[in-house]
Formats: structure tokens, C-alpha cells, sequence
């Protein structure tokens, strides 16, 4: 087994990436403008964006490839993933160019730290096997355990590191657990093999008993506990008590990054897993996933109601939303014409749900850079200070309620199909009763912005380059909302690649 | 062996875990967490010493392929090793961050966000 120059091609993304970060670093050290620093972060993510273009190209026209020995598997549905992590760093670096000011002289750093983590969220959906899963994950957030803590003089943000540093390592000591049951009960770390004499873990269980669930008590022991585990990367009840404190402490476009980017990756790979490694199991995880959705929407909707502090609404907001992805992750149909429904609609789900979180917190991190307030009431009277920032997070909240004509509507229909269309009605009907619960909450802060008056008048300025995140994310809000068939079939394409 | 094995993993795996959720000092916490990854490396080590790979139950025969296949489970157990004294450095730095701006690295008392 030689590395090729094939496995460097496959990989020429997360290389270039890596490199990006340490040259961001490094010009730092040689450079005054911090500006310079910042665009060549920016104009950077370029290289590694077409480098996915060149992937995507090659794969489409030969087929999924496998590179280092099966470690990882390049194929249309991680290529997703890839682009999305690539548009959600890029966005963020241009809106938080304001913010990131003041962690001087350490900005550039801060980037790199971005770049770095960023590299493990886009190998962790081409992972083939279960060491490439656990490597990717702790790439992907010890470099956050550092973001997380970053203002170091500020108590909440060291208070938000530490969080986030003891419940990772306790989740991913608890998910290598549940990976060592997997390699005991089948012999093997692979989840993807296109080679018969190499067998992946679904290959193992098709032979499994049918008298307990998943097959054998050691295969059930492993996937409870990987499964909680991920569930502590995709902020699924029991184990989402971190996520509002980490919100809430973290710089904002930390916690940004960790809503949307973490999540999606975090979704890969649990979709991977499930879809491609364990679907011999899946009329049990199906299951015991529709019935994680379902008390992971009701407790975050729940809980959201009585905050006060708009990051940390935020939060429950993002486990909230978590809880209506679980729906697509639940929606395990088999084989048949609509298969691929579920992963479909997960997909589109995540793209719509960038879009929308990345404006709310943009316009959160604008507003809170001038005023220094994070409170929902410190938000009264924005319709008039800052009307466009208004209508933008306005527009973004009832995109994640799920108000026409919003991604959000369009997404939540097609996850809430996905469920009928698997026999799960119950669980769409109670993903609907939730959007009726979480309008209550996101409303609440528009009518603040709106109706109530408030006693500090200042406007809010914000840079160009930031107006031009915000003008990016809003416009995919509504494009995507009103023309959903690009992205879907995109989606489509990515998804029929799990089954 | 192997239940032997195993039961001594889930022993260490539980202390590790209730360590990490009960005591009030960071480093014990890490330490707690140490425990637990030693634990899941037990596991490890031990299923790839007394399981059979799933390749050469495939073919039944001891093929290249195979015989790649063999320390699998020893070689996760070096990446669990590295990752965790990365995550242990981190933690430690961490720490000096935290005595440095409050003094004190009790966890029960980093909780100005509960409520």
C-alpha cells in the first residue's frame, strides 16, 4: 500500500487547506497590515475550492474512488460537504473581520485555527473507516476547544473552552467505545469497502440475530454508544446541555462555525455511518433515532422560550434544529424509487439552515461589536436603528420557524415528507406542532426589534466586506426558498451515493 | 481472556467516567478522561488479539489483504494514544488560562451561564 500520486489528488483540498493556514500564519509574522492577512485568508479559500471543483470534475466522470487504502472515500456526497464547509469559512471570515480585530496580535492565528479545524470537518464525510472518523472529529475540535476559549481575558469565554474541552473528550472516549464494541463484534474499522476479500462493518451484520436489536449485544452496545457520542457533536438531547453555554461564551463567529459547519460535518458522518456502515441494523437505529427527533425538537423549543440572551437563544434554536434533521436521518426507507429521500432532504435541510443561521448570527455579531450587548432586550428598537440589519434577522428567524417563502419552509416540507413518506407521520406531526412552538420565540425577538423603543439611539455601521456576507447569506435564504430544484438535485446526487 | 479483558475495560471505562462527572478539579478531570481512553485502548488491543479479522473470515484464507487487516485494532489504539495527550496539552493549557484570570480551577465554579 504506496501512497500515489492519486491519493494526493483526492486529497488536494484539505492539503491546500492546511497549507492556506500555515501560510496565514506565517505572513502574519512578517506582515503589519492586518488587513493584507485577512484577504489572503479570504482569497485563499479559493485554491482549495477549485481543487474540489478538479475532484468533483474527476469523480463525476469516473465514479466514487477510494484514496490511502480505503481511509477515505471521495465520492459526490463528501464533495458536498466540502463546498459547504468551504462557503460557510469563507462568509465567516469576511463577516468577523470586524470582530476578530480584537483578538490582537493574535488574529491571524485565530484564522488558522478556523483553517485547521475546518480541514478535519471536510475529511471527516469522505472518512472510509472508523481511525479516519475519530482522527477527523478531534481535528476538527480541539482547534475549536482553543476558538472556544480565545478571549482569554474574558471569564464566560475561558468558562466556555474548559465546557467544551471536558464534555468532547468525555463524548469522544464514549464514541471510541462504542467504535471498539463495532471492530469486536465484526473484525473490522471499515464502513465502506468496494473490495470483497476486505468486508465493512454492514457486510458483518447481515447475518445477525434477529431476536435482539441491531443484530447481537456487543453491535448494540456499539451503536448506543457511538450514537451518543455523535450526539454530543449534533447537540441531540441527552447531550445537549454544552451547546447554549458554549454559545453563549464563545466569540460569536465561534459559535457560528460550531452551528452550522460542526453540525454538518457532524451530520455526515453519522449519515455515512448509519446509512452506509450499519444499514443491515437500520430498522432499529431508525427508530431510535425518529425518537431522539423527536424529544431533541420538543426540549429545544421548550427550553428556548424562557431565554433572555440572544446567542444563547441561538443555541436551543441549533438543538432545536438538529431535532428536525434527525426527522431525514430517521426516515430510513431501504431500497425503492424514493430511498434517497431522507438524505435528501437532510442535505438541502443543512444548505437552507447555513444560510439562515449564518445571517442571524452576523447580524447578531454586527450589532453586538457596537453596542456590547447580548441581550435579546438590547435589540429593542433595531427596526430603527439599523433597519436593513432588522429586516435581515427578521428575515433569517422566520426562515428557521419555516415561514414561506423562506429555505426554511421549503426544507422542513421536504424533511416532513421524508417522514411520511417512511411511515412516520407521528413524527412529522410532531415536527409541526414544534415550528408552531419555536414561532412563539423567534417572533418574540422580531416584535422586540420592532415594537419595543429603546433609550440608546446610536446607529449600527457595518463594513462593506460584511455587508457583502450578510447580502450573500440573506439572498440564499429567499433564492433558495423560491427555487429549491438546484440545490436539491444537487442533494439528490450526494445522497444516492450512501445507497 | 477476552471477557477478562473486557470486564477490566468496562471497570476502568466506568471509574474513568464517574471521575470525569464527579470531581471538582480540572486536572482530575483530565485525568479521569485519561482513564477512559486507557480503557476503550484496552478494549481495543484485546479485540484485536482475540477476534478473528473480518477478512479472513471472508475468504477463508490468508490473503495480502488479510494480513493488512490483522493489527487494526492495535493501530487505533496509537492513534487514541497521540490524539489524547493532544487533548490533555490543550487541557492543561486551558487551565493556566483559567487560574490566570480567576484564580481558581474548580469546576463547579465555572458557572457564570447556568441558570
Amino acid at each position: 500500500m504506496n501512497i500515489g500520486a492519486r491519493d494526493l489528488f483526492l486529497i488536494s483540498p484539505e492539503l491546500l487547506l492546511v497549507t492556506l493556514a500555515v501560510v496565514v500564519v506565517a505572513l502574519d509574522l512578517v506582515i503589519r497590515r492586518k488587513g493584507i492577512v485577512i484577504a489572503v485568508a479570504v482569497v485563499g479559500l479559493l485554491v482549495p475550492a477549485i481543487a474540489g471543483v478538479n475532484v468533483w470534475n474527476d469523480i463525476h466522470a469516473t465514479g466514487v474512488d477510494t484514496a490511502f487504502n480505503g481511509a477515505l472515500v471521495v465520492d459526490e456526497f463528501a464533495l458536498y460537504f466540502k463546498f459547504l464547509t468551504l462557503a460557510v469559512l469563507a462568509l465567516l471570515f469576511l463577516s468577523s473581520a470586524d470582530y476578530a480585530s480584537r483578538f490582537q496580535p493574535f488574529q491571524a492565528e485565530f484564522y488558522g485555527l478556523l483553517l485547521f479545524s475546518s480541514a478535519g470537518l471536510m475529511l471527516l464525510p469522505a472518512a472510509g473507516d472508523l481511525i479516519t472518523v475519530y482522527i477527523s472529529l478531534e481535528l476538527a475540535s480541539l482547534p475549536v476547544i482553543a476558538l472556544a476559549a480565545y478571549e482569554k481575558m474574558r471569564l464566560k469565554s475561558t468558562e466556555a473552552g474548559l465546557k467544551y474541552l471536558v464534555l468532547s473528550a468525555v463524548s469522544s472516549a464514549v464514541l471510541l467505545y462504542g467504535f471498539a464494541f463495532l471492530y469486536g463484534a465484526t473484525g473490522t474499522l471499515r464502513l465502506i469497502s468496494f473490495d470483497p476479500a476486505d468486508p465493512a462493518i454492514g457486510h458483518m451484520l447481515i447475518n445477525g440475530d434477529p431476536s435482539v436489536p441491531f443484530g447481537g449485544v456487543a453491535v448494540m452496545v456499539g451503536v448506543v454508544l457511538a450514537t451518543a457520542g455523535f450526539g454530543f457533536k449534533l447537540s441531540m438531547v441527552p447531550f445537549q446541555m454544552w451547546t447554549p453555554d458554549v454559545y453563549e461564551g464563545a466569540p460569536t463567529p465561534v459559535a457560528a462555525y460550531l452551528a452550522v459547519a460542526s453540525k454538518a460535518a457532524a451530520f455526515a458522518v453519522v449519515l455515512r455511518l448509519f446509512y452506509a456502515g450499519l444499514d443491515p441494523a437500520a430498522a432499529d437505529w431508525s427508530l431510535m433515532f425518529a425518537v431522539l427527533a423527536a424529544i431533541t425538537m420538543t426540549v429545544g423549543n421548550v427550553v428556548a422560550i424562557a431565554q433572555t440572551n440572544v446567542k444563547r437563544l441561538l443555541g436551543y434554536s441549533a438543538i432545536a434544529q438538529a431535532g428536525y434533521m434527525l426527522v431525514g436521518v430517521a426516515a430510513y426507507v431501504g431500497s425503492g424509487p424514493d430511498a434517497e429521500l431522507g438524505i435528501e432532504s437532510v442535505l438541502f435541510y443543512l444548505g437552507g439552515y447555513a444560510a439562515m443561521n449564518l445571517t442571524a448570527f452576523f447580524v447578531i455579531m454586527a450589532i453586538t461589536n457596537r453596542t456590547g450587548d447580548d441581550s435579546i432586550e438590547g435589540l429593542a428598537g433595531l427596526g430603527k436603528r439599523a433597519p436593513i440589519l432588522a429586516v435581515l434577522l427578521a428575515l433569517a428567524l422566520l426562515g428557521l420557524t419555516g415561514i414561506p417563502p423562506t429555505v426554511g419552509f421549503v426544507g422542513k416540507l421536504f424533511l416532513f415528507n421524508a417522514a411520511i413518506n417512511a411511515d412516520m407521520v407521528w413524527l412529522a406531526v410532531v415536527g409541526v406542532l414544534n415550528s408552531v412552538v419555536s414561532a412563539y420565540y423567534y417572533v418574540g425577538v422580531v416584535r422586540v426589534m420592532y415594537l419595543r423603543e429603546s433609550d440608546n439611539p446610536a446607529r449600527i455601521t457595518v463594513p462593506p466586506y460584511a455587508w457583502a456576507a450578510l447580502a450573500v447569506t440573506a439572498a440564499a435564504i429567499l433564492v433558495l426558498g423560491l427555487w429549491p430544484g438546484g440545490l436539491l438535485e444537487v442533494a439528490r446526487q450526494a445522497a444516492l451515493d450512501l445507497l | 481472556m477476552l471477557e477478562r479483558l473486557l470486564i477490566l475495560s468496562a471497570i476502568l471505562f466506568c471509574i474513568g467516567l464517574y471521575g470525569a462527572l464527579s470531581r471538582r478539579h480540572v486536572i482530575a478531570v483530565l485525568i479521569s478522561v485519561e482513564i477512559m481512553f486507557n480503557a476503550v485502548n484496552i478494549a481495543l488491543v484485546a479485540f484485536s488479539r482475540y477476534v478473528q479479522p473480518a477478512a479472513f473470515r471472508a475468504t477463508g484464507e490468508v490473503t495480502a489483504v488479510a494480513e493488512s487487516t490483522v493489527l487494526a485494532g492495535q493501530s487505533f489504539a496509537v492513534f487514541v494514544i497521540v490524539v489524547a495527550a493532544a487533548e490533555v496539552a490543550l487541557g492543561l493549557a486551558l487551565v493556566i488560562a483559567m487560574l490566570r484570570t480567576k484564580d481558581s480551577v474548580d469546576v463547579t465554579e465555572a458557572s457564570l451561564m447556568r441558570r
